[in-house]
Order: C-alpha cells, then structure tokens, then sequence
C-alpha cells in the first residue's frame, strides 16, 4: 500500500493543475449547495419575523413576498396586547419561569454535582444511578399524578409549582454535567485553597465555582431553553388563563376567538418566542454544543 | 452542627474517622435537594400514576377501586390501539428522514472554516426554537388562504386550485413530518457530527487513494466508525418520537378525523379533556412500558456492538 501512496503522490506532482481545477470544482459546488440548504433552513424563520411586521390590511394577504410593502408596523404585536392580558404580562410568566428554571437548577445541580464528586456517603451510587434514571422515563406518563399533586401541595396552577417540575426534569443531564465538571478539576487546587485556609462555603463557592463556570453556564442555557419552550406540562397544569406561559397563549390566539385567527398575531407571538431563544444560542454558542455532545446522555 | 453531630459516646472515636463520618454526612446534604426533587416530583407520582391506573378516578368525587378493568378496557379501546399505531408508523417515517438529512448536514459541516460554521450555526437554528413556536409557524405556512404552501404551489404549477393541505391526511402527515425535519435535523447533525470528526483523515485519505469511491468510503469506513453517535442519535429520535404530542396538537389538533392522534394525545384527551385521570394513568403505564421495553433492547444492543469491538 506504501508503495502505492508513493506512486499517486508522485502522479499528484506530476500533473497538479486538472487536480487542483477539479478541486476548485468540487469546492464551488460544495458551497452552492450548502449555500442553497441554509437558506431553506433559514427561510421560515426570516419569513416570520419578515411577516410580523406587515400592516393589518397586508397581513390577510398571501405572504409573497414576506416583506412589508407599505412600510413596517408594529400592530400586530399591539393586537397581542388586547388578548387577555398584555403580552408583556404573559412574556414574564415565561420570563419568571425559564429564569427561575435556570437558577434553582444551577444551584441543585451545583451542590449535588459537588457532592457527588468529591464526597463518599452511603447509597451515593444508588442515588446517582436513581438520579440518571429518571432520564428513562417519561414525564407525559406522570403528568395526570403531578396534576392532583400539585392541587395537594397547593401549587396548582402556579408558577413555582411549573418551576420545580421543569427542574425535576432537567436534574439528569444537569447532575451528570456538574459531577464530570467538579471531577475535571484536580484536587490540587482544593488543597492548596484549603492550605490558605478557604475552608466551607467559601470553598465551592469563590475557589471551585469559577473552575466549573461552563458547566454551569451549559446547564443553565439548557434548563432555561427548556423551560421556555415546554408546551404540554404547562398546558396542563396552568388553567387560569393569568398563568399563561407565551407557547400556551400563543395556542389560545392560533384558535382565535370567534373563529378568525389573526395570523399577524401568530407571527408577532412566534417571532416573540423565537427570538430570545436564537440571541441566547448565538451569544452562547459553544456552550450549548458541549452540552449536546459531552453530556448526550439526553 | 458540628457538636452536636459528633457529641455523646462517639468523642471517644479518632478524630481523623471522626471528621470523616463527617464529610460523609455533608456530601448527603449536598446530594439532598436534588434527591428530594427527584423523589417529590418523579418518584411520588410515578407511584400514583401505578396506583390510580388501578382506580375508577374522576376529577371530582371519589376514586373507586377497580382492579385492572382500566387494563381490561384498553386492551378493547381501538382508538387507544390506532393512536399507538399511527405513534408507530410516525416514529418509523420520522427517523428515517430525519437521521438521513442530518447525516448529509454533518457530512456538510464536518470541515474547518468560516462558512462551514456559518452554514453550522444557521442549520442548527430551527433546534432552539421551541416545537410550540415552530408548530405554530407551520400552521401559519400551511394556512390555505393567508399561508405559503398554497400559493407556492400555485406558482410553480403544481396545481391550479388553492389546496388546504391540513385537510387531507397524506398532505398534513408529510407537512408535519417536514417541519419536524426543518426543526430538528441540526441537533442530530451535531451528534452525528462529533462522531465524523473523530475519524482520522487518514483512513479516509487511504482510502481514497486506494481508489475506494464515495460511496464505497461512506458504506465501509464512515459508518462503521461512527456506528455509536448514530446509535445513540437513533435512541434519542425514536424515544423523543413516540412522545409526539406538540406538533400534532398545534397543527392538526388530531385531525382531520381523529387520524393523528398520537399515544401522548390520547391520554393527554382521556385525562384531562374526558377526565377520566384514572384510565389515563392505565394508558399511561402502557406507553411508559413500551417505552422501558424499547430503551433496554436499544441500550443491549448497543452495549453488545461495543462489547463486540
């Protein structure tokens, strides 16, 4: 085989310009078509925003083209406004609830991915492993007990009872990215801390918290991407129209009242939904693919 | 805290064993809130959820002991049997086509360089937008009077009525299945992905210089090397696929005639539109069986092949 390589490279030198030409080819061809897929991947998404910002009179017209001919205007997003309460109020619920999401479940996830790194207790495998295993069953199946028990612990229809049960459900992965993150750090570090006498609280908090600070940031995008986005849990468990989370008003508005949905409506609300999503992707990137590659265990 | 842990018949223990029982004690703590989560939220009701698919359970009065005719009941309930057929049959078509595109993404945004991650970050978009959102824009786009499906296919000449493609249950299915591929395609890409980018460029490159064309290179080199990640992506679209409720709620609200129904559909209907919790919860224990099932033959399977190597 060696000898084969030599002899190709040897053809390769011989005759490097159809080679290289073919190359350029293949290159040009290779970004067409890439160029072509991306625009259909982006093509709903700048659609929608495109749409949003249509006038009233254009916004029952066919969407072609998705531009605003006579100008842009915001009433579609002020037609949300009169839909129960003003969108602002339902944008914080998903707000109060995606941020509370992130922040409890860094905070779990935190202090069990410590413990669960640098600590020895008893039934700690087994607690891990019953931790993991939740990940193998899914929530739908429980979500007609987590209905009556959230009536028993008065939490039903309540935010904070939605918060818990999405950080229940983001413990899994964020239990896992927490204890591999506090074992990449070597213990060393802790020692020495302990040496200048950093001792307790201190010591997770200023000397390990900035070592695993991807970690947290990964879970904390997850647990809030989450969050923000679930649809049947909170569909289910918020029945005061109050409550409403954007995904389960935005549902209400697409049915519409009187049997005319207001599709500019849908499009602002859509648009409203997307949007923080792709900023928090965009800015934090890199997080969100480690979390889908080192911990796939979602 | 500490005194009073450590007082009493045990200050006669060394003080090294001492302070460890200690640690062992505070890594429990820290462990604590997340298992209580675990416990209130998951385990808990994943015991009633046992417990009521054994009851007669209305939304209000008394729950009445039934024994297991919620179990007899839909063993017979046809609508309960063609929901899980129809989750089937989507499961089945969805990973088919959603595994293929992402495989050809990531054969795309394998490389280094500025436009590939550019095409990287713009493929991986639809990923964050939640299902609600993207459901709704499809049901926008597939509006007949105000969408763009129809007039498109108007313009390029596919037909020369306006078509309501929700109405009909082949065109709604294949729409649904689209927008799912649009949407999720980028996250299996990455899996898929990481696995091509751990192969050394040398195999491939002997390869090729041994004379093995593309397709050859893909079917004897890639694949094999890459067989876990694909494993693992086709785990996670046919677990996330038999819990399709989202899309099909939002953009076809099961119809047209009750033909999309999927198995989370159905026991989101018996338990909180008919409110019979307690035959919910028996539909319920049926899917997370299924489900269980599925997941251990995945995981033998691929533990075997790992085994294997």
């Amino acid at each position: 085989m060696n000898a084969m390589t030599m002899q190709h490279k040897q053809a390769q030198k011989d005759a490097p310009a159809p080679r290289k030409g073919r190359y350029r080819y293949h290159k040009l061809l290779f970004h067409v078509t890439a160029t072509l897929v991306s625009l259909l991947f982006l093509a709903p998404l700048v659609w929608v925003v495109l749409s949003s910002f249509r006038s009233p009179v254009e916004a029952t017209t066919p969407p072609l083209p998705p531009w605003p001919r006579d100008g842009f205007s915001i009433d579609s997003y002020d037609r949300l406004e009169n839909f129960g309460q003003s969108v602002f109020h339902y944008a914080g619920n998903s707000l109060f609830v995606s941020v509370g999401t992130s922040v409890l479940t860094i905070v779990v996830a935190l202090l069990a991915g410590y413990g669960f790194s640098r600590y020895r207790f008893p039934l700690k495998n087994f607690i891990f492993v019953l931790i993991l295993s939740t990940m193998m069953i899914p929530f739908q199946s429980i979500l007609t007990p987590l209905f009556l028990l959230l009536a028993k612990l008065g939490l039903q229809n309540t935010l904070i009872g939605l918060v818990l049960i999405y950080t229940t459900l983001q413990l899994p992965f964020s239990v896992f990215m927490m204890r591999n993150a506090f074992d990449a750090v070597p213990k060393e570090i802790e020692e020495a801390a302990r040496v200048d006498g950093v001792k307790g609280w201190r010591m997770l908090v200023q000397v390990m918290g900035p070592l695993v600070l991807p970690g947290i940031v990964t879970v904390g995008l997850f647990a809030f991407l989450n969050a923000w986005n679930e649809f049947l849990a909170a569909l289910v468990l918020l029945t005061d129209q109050s409550k409403f989370t954007m995904p389960v008003l935005m549902t209400a508005v697409r049915y519409g009242r009187f049997g005319s949905v207001d599709w500019g409506a849908v499009q602002a609300g859509v648009t409203l939904m997307m949007i923080p999503c792709m900023i928090l992707f965009l800015i934090l990137q890199r997080s969100y693919i480690r979390g889908l590659t080192a911990g796939a265990v979602k | 805290m500490t005194d009073s842990l450590t007082a009493g018949p045990e200050t006669a223990v060394p003080k090294g064993r001492k302070r460890r029982r200690l640690a062992q004690w505070n890594g429990f703590l820290f462990v604590l809130p997340a298992l209580l989560l675990v416990i209130i939220f998951f385990l808990v009701p994943l015991g009633m959820a046992a417990w009521m698919s054994l009851h007669k359970w209305p939304l209000m009065g008394f729950p009445r002991w039934i024994g297991f005719d919620n179990y007899e009941r839909l063993l017979t309930d046809k609508s309960f049997w063609s929901s899980l057929w129809f989750t089937i049959q989507y499961t089945v078509v969805i990973t088919i086509g959603l595994l293929g595109v992402a495989m050809g993404l990531a054969l795309i945004v394998q490389g280094q360089g500025k436009a590939v991650s550019l095409y990287r970050t713009i493929f991986f978009l639809p990923v964050v937008t939640g299902f609600a959102s993207a459901a709704l824009l499809w049901v926008w786009l597939s509006n007949v009077d105000t969408g763009l499906f129809s007039p498109l296919a108007q313009d390029i000449g596919l037909t020369t009525d306006r078509v309501n493609i929700l109405a009909n249950f082949t065109p709604a299915f294949w729409s649904v299945i689209a927008m799912v591929i649009w949407k999720m395609a980028g996250f299996f890409m990455v899996i898929l992905m990481s696995g091509l980018q751990s192969i050394p460029t040398d195999y491939i490159e002997a390869a090729r210089i041994d004379g093995a064309k593309w397709p050859q290179r893909f079917r004897y080199i890639i694949m094999p090397l890459i067989r876990k990640p694909f494993a693992l992506a086709l785990i996670l679209c046919i677990s996330g696929s038999m819990l399709a409720f989202d899309q099909f709620y939002i953009i076809l609200n099961g119809g047209p005639q009750n033909s999309t129904v999927t198995a989370v559909y159905k026991i989101f209907n018996e338990s909180f539109i008919s409110f019979r919790l307690g035959y919910g919860a028996a539909l319920s224990m049926v899917l997370l069986l299924i489900l269980l099932v599925l997941s251990i033959i995945q995981l033998t399977l691929l533990s075997d092949k790992e085994a294997k190597k």
